[in-house]
């Protein structure tokens, strides 16, 4: 085996066990900078010693052993400086259980296997506490839990890697500052603590989604990365709907992403996409999950609606079997769970396809005088689409034209463009 | 990306305690988020060849065990490498036999 391929196996195999080991160090450090530190210790162990001695046959297990050993020493050494400090007459203060030091009773609690599910539920609950910046959940999160190197983050968000680097030495010195606890939340805080880290993952999904741009494999990674933390979370937290909700919905946005894309890059509605190309192994996962969400019985939240409404279009065969009346209904849910004029823009063009364009138009109409509008491009060219079927051509033409100077997207303002030229012009006057 | 691994028939027979073992291996890797789907398959089959516009059908069973494919599963990871550390994993389980790990192209 040559080095490389040796650093590409650890590398892997670091992938797969890292987040277990961090969580499973966190609780024994108190801290989840320090675990890190650990971890990566560790990790730079088995990269020295791996490639000469051979991969350990059982690689997961090294790690976190080595991570252990460390983790004791690390505690022995402050338990003694500690100690030190405090025969000077220092007074230092130790935020864990500053007892006395067990290391055989600690060394079985970091591979306690019964432990590391709640382990990895309380790094996720920590990497996404409130009291950090979206980004740094972000960052955090895909660092501790997707073991991303700091450069793989910052390619994927496209910024500089010392930045990333800042924000995530931040938001571990901010969470040690703050003294937050490493715990899953008690009941009170319970469903906002979730709602936060759900919102981090679909986040994360959503910058790989969007990521039309570019090769580069890792932006798109990203939509997998979120996946795979999802799944992670709904077998760790069963009794929450929305969390299959999120699940759900991210697997039926994924099964599309053959589909999203023409030859040249450009981007295909949803409308007009070839369903062949959809992935039936994804739609059905994302049907299981929402059908786990709806069998818990609880009021559906925003992610299971959503799922919902993705499903509507998962299960028509044919752009034209759309239950466009369902999707109409579903939006009028989602409007009462988050008010949003964009939610009632997507409930417009649901009606104008059930009911009729004049009663989307209606709809539409109303938004126009929202400010959180005035410069969303989709709204003048939904309007633009309503009146060009209402045979409304001038004021079509204007909406499109309009539509098009408040996209930022090039393509889109070209196909925006090419509307208003082809709908058709005043008819001349009788000569 | 996702692989396909296969075994091939005629390896070590299964016994009660490399089924609880494989039980919780494929509950690990439900819960990480991995495992698509899974199956096992009848050896016997059907064997199917077109040529030259003549398609011929055969009933099996075929020559060695070995040379069939008895099980798949389907595994979303984000390397190779990952491909072939699960497939370790599996086969330390599984005990002495072969298999294939392939990507499977598309999302």
């Amino acid at each position: 085996m040559t080095a490389a391929d040796a650093h590409r196996a650890i590398e892997a195999v670091w992938r797969l066990e890292s987040a277990r080991i961090i969580a499973g160090l966190t609780r024994i450090a108190g801290d989840v900078g320090v675990a890190e530190e650990i971890a990566q210790d560790a990790l730079v162990a088995a990269l020295k010693q791996w490639p000469q001695a051979g991969i350990p046959p059982n690689p997961g297990a090294w790690l976190m052993t080595a991570a252990k050993y460390r983790a004791i020493d690390r505690r022995r050494r402050d338990h003694l400086l500690e100690r030190k400090l405090e025969q000077v007459g220092y007074e230092f203060q130790v935020r864990q259980e500053a007892a006395v030091f067990d290391g055989a009773a600690d060394f079985e609690a970091v591979i306690d296997d019964d432990n590391v599910d709640d382990d990895l539920l309380r790094l996720m609950f920590i990497a996404c506490h409130p009291v950090l910046s979206t980004e740094a959940r972000i960052a955090l999160t895909l660092r501790l839990l997707g073991g991303l190197t700091t450069e793989e983050i910052a390619r994927a968000f496209l910024v500089s890697e010392p930045a990333i680097a800042q924000r995530i030495v931040r938001a571990k010195r901010t969470l040690a500052s703050k003294h937050i606890p490493f715990e899953v939340p008690p009941e009170n805080e319970r469903a906002a603590r979730l709602s936060s880290v759900l919102e981090v993952i679909y986040l994360i999904f959503n910058e790989g989604y969007t990521a039309t741009a570019g090769n580069d494999w890792i932006r798109p990674g990203l939509c997998q990365e979120a996946l795979r933390l999802g799944r992670i979370l709904a077998e760790l937290t069963p009794t929450e709907p929305e969390i299959h909700g999120l699940v759900a919905l991210m697997e039926i946005q994924a099964s599309r992403t053959r589909a999203r894309l023409g030859p040249g890059g450009e981007p295909i509605p949803l409308l007009e996409q070839n369903r062949g190309r959809w992935d039936q192994l994804l739609i059905r996962r994302g049907f299981t999950a929402l059908l786990r969400a709806e069998q818990l019985g609880r009021p559906p939240g925003p992610y299971v609606v959503q799922a919902a409404i993705a499903a509507c279009h998962a299960q028509a065969h044919t752009a034209e079997e759309t239950d466009w009346a369902g999707i109409a209904a579903l939006y009028a849910t989602l409007t009462t769970l988050t008010p949003s004029p964009v939610v009632e823009l997507n409930r417009a063009v649901a009606i104008a396809m059930a009911f009729g364009p004049a009663r989307g138009l209606e709809l539409v109409d109303a938004l126009t005088s929202q400010p959180a509008l005035k410069t969303y491009h989709l709204l003048p060219s939904v309007r633009g689409d309503l009146l060009a079927k209402l045979g409304r051509s001038d004021e079509a033409r204007a909406e499109f034209e309009r539509a098009a100077s408040l996209t930022n997207n090039a393509r889109e303002r070209t196909v925006l463009l090419e509307r208003a030229a082809c709908t058709p012009g005043p008819p001349s006057p009788p000569g | 990306m996702r692989f396909m691994l296969t075994t091939m028939g005629g390896g070590t027979a299964p016994d009660e305690k490399m089924f609880a073992e494989m039980g919780r291996f494929v509950e690990e890797l439900t819960k990480a988020g991995v495992l698509l789907a899974t199956g096992g398959l009848d050896q016997e089959g059907t064997h199917i060849t077109s040529s030259g516009g003549k398609i011929t059908v055969t009933d099996g069973p075929f020559a060695e065990a070995k040379e069939a494919i008895v099980s798949f599963a389907l595994i979303d990871v984000r390397s190779k490498e990952e491909a072939i550390e699960l497939s370790k994993r599996f086969w330390k389980i599984a005990g002495d036999g072969e298999g294939d790990i392939r990507q499977v192209f598309g999302p």
